[in-house]
């Protein structure tokens, strides 16, 4: 079990960079109004955010893995379980990457 | 069953399909980083006290023997930014939970617990045992594999065989059904999608997520606007 101090340096100083961003904006919104505009802009945070996180994945690979999004949004519309969804998202890139 | 209880296990059973994804990514991870050189116990440190997934794969990608520390922060931080926008909008939702713990409790929001707790909080109040269901399975699965993976070395080859490396992106769109409500969402998903795509490919390092998330939610206000006009011309 060996630890380095530039690793332990490198790894307080990602942890401590990463719990900044994930504390901020809890004192952020101690002074916004969240009303409105402000509310529809964080309304749509959410789904902008996770979107944006899959994009180049989804639109920006390749054929199979653009169809196979296709599939899994068609799954989760139908309101299958998560673990049924995600699951056949699996399965349909398998098999789309073995056919293109 | 009390209902602290019964949030918990709600929580720990929502976020089963992320624990099952979340365990081969975090053995791959966890093998990549002791190819770099980390040893078990510090892969399982980073592990546990960055607990992000993304920002640990660039870094590992960035590694080098000795660490620059410096520029894995900086780095680490950027790839992370989309966390203060989503710390933000969760804040909204913590109404429930004592005030002296909503600070400690950010240092596990990840993409899918906050997603989860997001789309919770839209039909009911979001809950400390709720939040903690969801997460500290997350933290004690990241870790082990993690270190598993350090130990174990280079048994996963080729994860991309098996679909796991699409796991998330599928559970993701799985999640965002769940945000749907109507043709403004689709705009708001469009924007976000093409500007992080088109980023992604023209602009090095992460900036992709936020600016995705940042077109998303400027259509969104567009749209809103929108409607204010035509509620005001209503009025008059």
């Amino acid at each position: 079990m060996t630890l380095h101090l530039t690793t332990l340096a490198a790894i307080i100083g990602m942890a401590l960079a990463t719990y900044a961003t994930r504390v901020a904006g809890l004192f952020l919104m101690r002074h916004v109004n969240v009303k409105g505009r402000t509310k529809a802009a964080f309304d749509a945070l959410p789904p902008a955010i996770l979107m944006a996180v899959i994009a180049p994945t989804i639109l920006a690979t390749g054929i199979a893995e653009t169809i196979a999004a296709g599939v899994t949004a068609a799954s989760a519309f139908l309101r299958l379980p998560m673990i049924v969804t995600v699951l056949i998202g699996m399965a349909s890139v398998v098999l789309l990457r073995m056919i293109i | 069953m009390t209902n602290t209880a019964r949030e918990f296990r709600q929580g720990v059973i929502d976020i089963l399909p992320v624990i099952a994804a979340a365990s081969v990514i975090g053995l791959l991870w966890g093998t990549l980083a002791a190819g770099k050189g980390l040893s078990p116990l510090e892969t399982g440190l980073m592990s546990f006290g960055v607990f992000a997934g993304a920002a640990q794969f660039v870094a590992i990608e960035l590694w080098q023997d000795p660490a620059p520390w410096f520029f894995l922060t900086v780095t680490v931080f950027i790839v992370n930014i989309r966390h203060v926008l989503m710390g933000a909008s969760l804040s909204r939702h913590m109404g429930n939970i004592p005030s002296g713990w909503r600070a400690p409790l950010l240092y596990m929001m990840a993409d899918e617990n906050w997603a989860f707790s997001e789309r919770r909080a839209l039909t009911q109040p979001l809950t400390m045992a709720y939040y903690l269901g969801l997460g500290l399975p997350m933290i004690v699965t990241w870790t082990t594999t993690s270190v598993i993976g350090a130990l174990a070395g280079a048994w996963l080859q080729d994860p991309a065989a098996y679909g796991f490396d699409f796991a998330f992106s599928a559970l993701f769109i799985g999640i965002l059904a769940g945000f749907w409500k109507g043709p403004k969402t689709g705009a708001v998903l469009a924007a976000s999608a093409v500007v992080a795509a088109v980023a992604k490919l023209t602009i090095p390092g992460a900036w992709y997520i936020v600016l995705g998330g940042l077109a998303g939610v400027l259509v969104a206000v567009l749209l809103h606007a929108e409607k204010e006009e035509e509620e005001a011309e209503a009025m008059s």
